[in-house]
């Protein structure tokens, strides 16, 4: 199974796309860490710097409605992954790019509004990290000599493809 | 409580429910194109599960980018190339015989209501036009269902689409779509299958409901889905006919997955046709809609034609209606990519292909082309193109572009004059 959790790149906007998360013409890449430098390219937000210490160090990106509309391309969780950024927290997802995460054995967790905006207030605290605990369902996150921690939910089948490592060992195995 | 036809194909498939709300479904078609396919490839070798769970329901096809651009698009196709020979898939498009993955499998009768499909691509949803299920997937989805022949998704609602009232002239699929996501908003059907029904989808042609279907995703549904009826009979017919004993005959065996009156919906949204109008996009936001003939003061570089959307014969028939005895705008290039071989033969016959040569568009090969970026006709930083296709996310057809999704008769439209333009100013002057 995967770690989860540390520093967290925050992205304040609804509708992120997978266009965004890595555009089309890497697509003709034929392994996922040739990706890597490609991360988030063509995504435009205040404070947003592509090749910024905040992506590089993030382990995490929380973010708000809808995120990774568009493309079924797993070249969007894929990109994340060889950033060593193994999860995901939102408001809501794209059906297909919810999927693509947990059936690589990564974490797309969905929070209401309110957590988000909990989430967020450490946006602008230096060197803020949240942790994730899937045995206890808790995530705690922290920065400037404060932490908050909050509740999340998984449903069993995500829990169970994120345990066995996704999604083809899982099938193969059972059907 | 009755069923909706997601619900009754769900029934029909269910391999598993590992989890409650969790539905593992047989697959009856798994389709592939060279972009997400070839990954999948690689991993199931890697993970020594090179096998395939029936290779006469996989079917591929090269179109992303054909023929290859580079030494990297040229791999990509050979792996998908080695792959199908190596394991007899024999509904295999290559050069030649290739084009846009949702216009050529339907044409080659690969789709039939009540039917599971999966495919790395989330316009896969094009072909709920026909009453199936169909899905875009990524491509460890896709690995399994080579692998296994099935895949997972929720247990499905439905967001029923009621659309009524008479078409206006100069109103086409692609407008009612795009207000409909104007309505409901990028993710308004998000982990949905859209339904469409009501007198207008009834009279539309199969064409026009993949139309319709193709751009579901882009409100987030699961797919999108039309109840089959005998326009589908009619579409489907010489590929069935062995089947049945006749169109009646077939009429009635597809009535089993009608949506029962009774069904349970988690959402309904009437629309009036009556009142639509010629539509496009703003901005970079599929649900950001207006009518065309406000933005009647922007310039435009490029017009594409064609895609997954609308590079069908009806769309190419609707384009030349307006082209017929005009020119591009001096300042404007255009681009129309005949989605199929098939279609480019049908346009060529019709004459069409010379209407788009004489008013001075680059015809090009069936291809995905320009829709995504990654091909031809990409745009330079700042440039803006009038497009048939079904994203307008910043970057899409080039990094710094700009592109409106409207209908083939708008993009044609706007060829002439040089700026967004409602078609039915120029419908209106081919009359006179």
């Amino acid at each position: 199974m995967k770690t989860f959790g540390g520093p967290v790149l925050f992205l304040d906007r609804d509708d992120i796309n997978t266009d965004e998360i890595i555009p089309a013409k890497y697509l003709t890449e034929l392994t996922k860490e040739a990706l890597k430098p490609y991360i988030l390219e063509d995504l435009k937000l205040p404070g947003f710097d592509q090749k910024g210490e905040a992506t590089k160090q993030a382990r995490v990106i929380v973010t708000r409605k809808n995120f990774g509309c568009g493309s079924s391309r797993e070249h969007a969780p894929w990109v994340f992954e060889v950033n060593d950024i193994t999860a995901v927290i939102a408001e809501g997802y794209a059906r297909i790019f919810r999927q693509n995460m947990f059936n690589g054995g990564m974490l797309a967790i969905e929070l209401p509004k309110a957590d988000i905006d909990a989430i967020f207030a450490y946006a602008s605290v230096a060197g803020s990290a949240l942790a994730i605990d899937i045995d206890s369902k808790k995530m705690c996150v922290s920065g400037g000599g404060k932490e908050t921690v909050i509740d999340f939910t998984l449903s069993p089948f995500d829990e169970a493809l994120v345990r066995a490592g996704g999604w083809v060992e899982y099938a193969d195995a059972k059907y | 409580m009755g069923q909706t036809i997601a619900q009754k194909i769900f029934a029909a498939h269910l391999r598993d429910e590992p989890f409650p709300g969790t539905k593992v479904l047989s697959l009856d078609a798994v389709f592939c194109h060279e972009i997400t396919t070839p990954i999948a490839i690689d991993d199931l070798k890697a993970r020594g599960k090179d096998r395939v769970f029936d290779a006469s329901k996989i079917k591929a096809v090269i179109d992303h980018v054909t023929p290859a651009k580079d030494s990297k698009t040229a791999m990509q196709g050979k792996i998908l190339r080695d792959w199908a020979r190596q394991h007899q898939i024999k509904d295999f498009f290559d050069i030649g015989n290739n084009g846009v993955c949702h216009a050529i499998f339907p044409e080659k009768g690969f789709v039939r209501p009540g039917y599971t499909i999966i495919m790395g691509d989330s316009h896969t949803c094009t072909h709920g036009a026909f009453g199936a299920f169909a899905a875009g997937v990524g491509t460890t989805d896709l690995e399994v269902g080579i692998l296994k022949g099935v895949c997972a998704f929720r247990e499905p609602k439905t967001f029923r689409i009621n659309v009524s009232g008479t078409l206006p002239v100069g109103v086409y699929a692609k407008d009612i779509i795009l207000d409909i996501i104007r309505r409901i908003t990028v993710n308004g059907a998000t982990d949905m299958v859209v339904e469409f029904g009501g007198t207008v989808v009834a009279g539309l042609s199969m064409e026009s409901r993949m139309t319709l279907c193709n751009m579901a995703v882009e409100a987030g549904a699961t797919s999108g889905i039309c109840a089959p009826d005998m326009v589908t009979v009619e579409y489907l017919w010489p590929f069935i006919k062995s089947e049945y004993a006749s169109k009646q005959a077939a009429l009635e065996a597809f009535t089993k997955w009608l949506p029962d009156t009774d069904a349970a919906y988690e959402k309904t949204l009437d629309v009036d046709a009556s009142t639509l109008q010629p539509m496009c996009t703003d901005q970079f936001k599929p649900d950001c809609v207006v009518p065309i003939a406000e933005l009647g003061d922007r310039r435009v570089d490029q017009i594409y034609i064609g895609s997954c959307t609308n590079g069908r014969i009806e769309d190419l028939r609707q384009a030349a209606s307006i082209l017929k005895g005009r020119k591009l705008a001096d300042h404007v290039r255009g681009i129309v990519s005949p989605a199929t071989p098939d279609i480019f033969k049908q346009a060529n016959k019709e004459g069409i292909i010379d209407i788009f040569m004489e008013a001075g568009f680059c015809v090009t090969n069936p291809t995905c082309g320009a829709c995504l970026g990654m091909s031809n006709g990409v745009l330079a930083e700042g440039e803006v193109c009038a497009s048939t296709t079904n994203r307008n996310f910043n970057g899409r057809m080039g990094k710094g572009g700009m592109v409106h999704l409207m209908s083939p008769a708008s993009a044609a439209a706007s060829a002439v004059t040089g700026y967004l333009t409602d078609p039915r100013k120029l419908l209106a002057e081919s009359v006179n």
